[in-house]
């Protein structure tokens, strides 16, 4: 047997997202700070595109994270389930100027894992008697409400892994995983950074988190910030 | 921390049992977590992907990949595991989780819980906590029985954008604790020391029965 095909590795964080364009759609792994694509939104923010849509849990704080394409103005939509501890975001979607759709955490997490795995929408409980199921249909299943949600895709998904392969398979790290894989599935075109880059056959095949599949683009990041939202020791009280 | 938030946190540590698997919230309810350290088999999940939080760590631990949902830095205990937000939240909506508890905003006596947004003021967003709701098996809110306006946060109606609609089991506040059956009506059933039941009945805007178990 031939060796898996490898052609996805590229050189910088530039590269990478050369080819994405005003007005796309992006899906973006992390929580948080915690499992960000440091080096694509980087890149992003170099390259000037605009008039984005992003689904991502959060819009990161205000000088790091999508919180710095925020500050640039390269945002036009976020989906997101919340956007807390960033002060440019609120200030731009109540003037307006950002759109915004908030969807529950567990919502969101299923519509990008259904958009990957070819589920056009799904019923779920979340939701039902707030502002979040206006408009949509709802149906009873043994007795209990449901609401409609759709699927979400993406024309590219930018994800973050610990370890990866010259094919794409993902290792994460600890709690770096959480919207990660679901961004992976999700995205037409994925790319994903890692913080270091293996060749085939180096990972276990059983410890692989994402299948190289669902990845198109791969790159191998360094001097990562890798920033801490609160660092909290042993004995602090707790907020 | 204040004594009305200390009475509020000590009754809802009675809450927690030796073997279950709790989601805390931010807020109040991350206070518990002390509470849990000390009971056998507890597993604390947090929405971002771990089951089975730790301690703090001490300075010079901390991990930038390992943090909590309210994004502190955390350890993880034995037998701990991670997985991704689609998990996290099929643990949560697929009825695994033993206890969720949640800080609120209001509370109706129909059980209804707003916990996430003022309008036209505070735009932050829910979180996970629509689906904590709907998903878990028990839902106890434990937040101040008035606002800092002394108005009460314990309403026959929420006046505030809805969290979920008949979702809390138990409402701890730091004048009592009420219960909401199945059946509909909202039941006091604890005062806490030194609260009578007339400054409860003065101080809540709800209707609720009282059912006091002696």
């Amino acid at each position: 047997m031939l060796p898996a095909v490898t052609g996805k590795v590229v050189d910088s964080a530039s590269e990478a997202v050369a080819d994405i364009g005003h007005g796309a759609t992006l899906a973006v792994g992390g929580f948080g700070l915690c499992g960000i694509p440091e080096k694509l939104i980087g890149a992003l923010r170099a390259s000037g595109v605009s008039d984005l849509a992003v689904i991502a849990n959060n819009c990161g704080v205000d000088d790091f994270g999508l919180g710095v394409l925020l500050a640039n103005r390269q945002l036009r939509k976020m989906v997101s389930s919340y956007v807390g501890e960033n002060k440019i975001f609120e200030a731009q979607f109540l003037s307006g100027e950002l759109e915004v759709e908030l969807v529950p955490q567990g919502t969101l997490a299923e519509r990008l894992r259904a958009g990957g795995a070819g589920i056009p929408a799904f019923y779920t409980p979340t939701g039902v008697g707030t502002p979040v199921g206006e408009g949509k249909e709802t149906r009873e299943f043994d007795g209990r409400s449901y609401l409609l949600e759709r699927a979400l895709r993406a024309d590219f998904a930018l994800v973050k892994a610990w370890r990866g392969d010259r094919f794409g398979n993902l290792v994460y790290r600890e709690t770096a995983r959480n919207f990660n894989p679901l961004a992976a599935m999700a995205g037409a075109v994925t790319i994903a950074e890692v913080e270091e880059l293996v060749e085939v056959g180096e990972l276990d095949p059983n410890h692989v988190h994402t299948p190289g599949i669902y990845v198109q683009r791969i790159l191998e990041g360094s001097e990562y910030e890798k920033r801490i939202e609160h660092v909290v020791h042993a004995g602090a009280t707790a907020a | 921390m204040d004594e009305p938030r200390t009475r509020i946190v000590k009754r809802a540590a009675l809450e927690l049992a030796a073997g279950m698997n709790i989601n805390l919230g931010i807020g109040l309810p991350t206070l518990l977590a002390d509470y849990a350290e000390g009971l056998r088999g507890v597993m604390l999940q947090s929405e971002n992907g771990l089951l089975g939080i730790g301690p703090y760590p001490q300075p010079g631990q901390e991990d930038a990949d390992l943090i909590n949902a309210g994004k502190e830095t955390v350890t993880v205990v034995p037998g701990a595991s991670f997985f991704d937000s689609a998990d996290s939240f099929a643990m949560i909506r697929g009825g695994h989780i033993d206890l969720a508890i949640l800080g609120g905003m209001e509370v109706s006596e129909d059980g209804d819980l707003a916990n996430w947004m003022v309008p036209g003021k505070m735009v932050k967003g829910m979180g996970g906590a629509m689906d904590l709701v709907n998903g878990a098996k028990r839902v106890v809110v434990m937040m101040e029985h008035a606002n800092k306006a002394c108005e009460s946060k314990v309403k026959r109606e929420c006046t505030l954008p809805l969290t979920g609609r008949r979702v809390v089991h138990r409402l701890i506040t730091d004048l009592a604790v009420f219960d909401f059956p199945p059946d509909g009506g909202m039941a006091l059933i604890e005062l806490q020391d030194g609260i009578s039941l007339d400054h409860v009945r003065n101080n809540t805007e709800a209707q609720f029965s009282v059912s006091i178990q002696p």
